[in-house]
């Protein structure tokens, strides 16, 4: 047998190894030995994602099953990046007494989740693609009920576990008729021999929606708001960012290798879920008064925008929607690392109870601040060209129904401004009996949150990062 | 219709016959989902689904292509996964049944609204 085509999976095998000495560690570690198990297992983690950046591979294993190019290795890498900034975030709600006798298993969770997603997104055959989402998703469930002694973590777990499941199984179902049309379950394969008939459209509607059930959009996206709202924030985050982020890319792949013949179908199914996405879910953020249910909303509009660039079909579509991701990661990682600290120190997550925070607490005011304005799409801020490279790519092709779409996605944007102030409203206009006191962030949050801020100062200024992630788009 | 009762009758059941049984299978499983208001009644609803893309698969295998295995072992993939979806969606029903003491989807577990 030959082994040299495990060679081509580095990612996978890393990420492997850390699994393997992080569940080693937790297993047989004294309780002295496990004090430092916090920080190992983030350097651990640290030295994986920097090892990343150097596997550069671009071969297929397995016959095909397995493929690896460079632009799964920079999403891979900008997954890796995401979750260590998950990592740094969860310490002082790993180290609370409820949970940290299970603070190796949130570890082992994650990683298996990744692991998954990196399966899903290199995959080159339905059955690796199907496998790797479910390892995906199925351990993230666990997550969201992390929390046994809170009962909204519970019930949180029970809807995204049942919606995690109907939409595989809608997903399969849909992947049986691919099946059944072309008898081959290889994308390479796929992408050649399917044809555009009543069969394979059902079929790809039916794939399709399985994995919007995933990047939730808004038919399907009913249980994104109750699930973010229960589960424990560093969760929440994880889900808004990182799931989707995965899961989006699977969504190109999928549509450029396998449907490209379905092209002009699939194009009108973004055009419709991409406008109704982006309106359903910032008119349903303007109501929201806890903050995670309000990021939930803000997160299924960002949805929509993601698969605005996706509409035209393009590399250059491929890469506004990677650039999307990686610019949404690091906003959300700032405003999830705000509310981390003030969950921690106070408890507190609705709007109203950060009024006057700006008083108490001005810096994470301001971190706030900027990063709601990178939500938003404000000029200095890297959100602004994310929003600007997602609106040229969906505007490449200068028919009437792209201008209307993005047209509409421009009056959108300044309804999402609105909502996005009103939390910087809370802050530095309104004022407040009970502010919350003034306190000292944890060293491992702040270390997130300034690395976040760093990038979302400086990922659109400089040009670098949107260059790699074109050049790896164009090559698959 | 001629053809249809003969190969009945040689014993060879066509493949459009499978293929309603499953997608009536599948819609049954939907249905189920939509409206069953007890929690393992709903995971059974999505074990019907889940067995109607089973059963697609071998049947496709079988009658379009049998000269592969590609099917079949999509089949057994699809199995294992779902007795690993089933326990963990157990495992979240009995912390809710010791949190709430009830397994219907009704008020009770349904704080989180709008």
């Amino acid at each position: 047998m030959d082994l040299s085509n495990y060679l081509l999976m580095k990612h996978e095998l890393s990420l492997i190894v850390v699994f393997l000495i992080l569940m080693i560690y937790d297993l047989f570690a004294s309780d002295k030995a496990k004090k430092y198990f916090f920080p190992i297992a983030c350097t651990l983690f640290l030295i994986h994602t920097v090892l990343g950046f150097f596997f550069h591979d671009s071969s297929t294993a397995f016959g095909g099953m397995f493929v690896a190019g460079p632009a799964q290795a920079l999403v891979k890498n900008i997954l890796n990046v995401g979750l260590f900034l998950v990592f740094l975030q969860a310490k002082t709600w790993l180290a609370s007494e409820e949970s940290i006798i299970k603070r190796g298993e949130f570890f082992m969770l994650t990683l298996l989740t990744l692991f998954g997603m990196y399966l899903m997104i290199s995959s080159g055959n339905f059955l690796l693609f199907y496998i790797g989402l479910e390892t995906a998703s199925l351990p993230i469930a666990a997550l969201v009920a992390f929390d046994k002694h809170r009962y909204e973590s519970a019930e949180a777990g029970l809807k995204f576990i049942f919606n995690a499941i109907f939409s595989s199984a809608v997903m399969i179902f849909g992947i049986s008729f691919v099946y059944g049309a072309c008898g081959t379950l290889y994308f390479a394969d796929l992408g050649s021999s399917i044809s555009s008939t009543p069969l394979t459209i059902m079929a790809m509607i039916l794939v399709l929606s399985g994995l919007f059930f995933k990047i939730s959009l808004v038919p399907f996206h009913a249980w994104a708001p109750d699930t973010y709202q229960g589960a424990p924030t560093n969760v929440t985050f994880y889900l808004s960012t990182i799931s989707k982020g995965a899961a989006v890319f699977a969504l190109i792949v999928l549509l450029y290798t396998v449907f490209p013949v379905l092209f002009p179908t699939w194009q009108g199914i973004l055009w419709i879920l991409s406008l109704v996405t982006i309106t359903v879910g910032n008119l349903f953020a303007l109501r929201q008064k806890n903050m995670k249910r309000f990021l939930a909303f803000s997160s299924i509009s960002q949805a929509g925008y993601i698969l605005l660039s996706i509409y035209s079909g393009t590399a250059q579509g491929m890469a506004a929607s990677v650039f999307y991701i990686f610019v949404y990661i690091f906003s959300n990682a700032a405003v999830f690392g705000v509310i981390t600290a003030i969950e921690n120190k106070s408890g507190k997550i609705n709007m109203d109870d950060y009024n006057g925070l700006y008083k108490t607490n001005p810096k994470l005011s301001i971190v706030m601040m900027i990063a709601m304005f990178s939500l938003a799409g404000m000029p200095p801020t890297a959100g602004f060209f994310s929003k600007m490279f997602v609106f040229t790519a969906a505007m490449q092709s200068l028919s009437t129904a792209s201008i209307i779409l993005v047209v509409i996605a421009f009056v959108n944007t300044v309804i999402s401004l609105y909502y996005y102030l009103l939390v910087v409203k809370a802050m530095f206009v309104t004022p407040s009996n009970q502010p919350i006191e003034p306190f000292q962030t944890e060293g491992y949050l702040k270390t997130s949150v300034l690395l976040s801020l760093f990038g979302i100062l400086l990922i659109g200024l400089i040009s670098f990062f949107y260059q790699q992630i074109s050049l790896a788009s164009f090559g698959l | 219709m001629g053809e249809f009762i003969t190969n009945l009758l040689n014993n060879t059941i066509p493949i459009e016959l499978y293929l309603a049984v499953t997608t009536i299978v599948f819609f049954v499983g939907v249905y189920g989902f939509l409206s069953r208001k007890n929690m393992i009644m709903v995971l059974i609803s999505i074990e019907l689904m889940l067995n109607a893309a089973d059963i697609n698969f071998a049947v496709f295998n079988r009658y379009l292509y049998p000269g592969q295995l590609e099917g079949f072992y999509f089949t057994l993939f699809a199995i294992a996964i779902a007795a690993a979806e089933a326990a963990i969606a157990i495992a979240i029903i009995i912390n809710i049944y010791r949190k709430v003491h009830t397994i219907y989807v009704d008020e009770d577990v349904s704080k989180m609204k709008y």
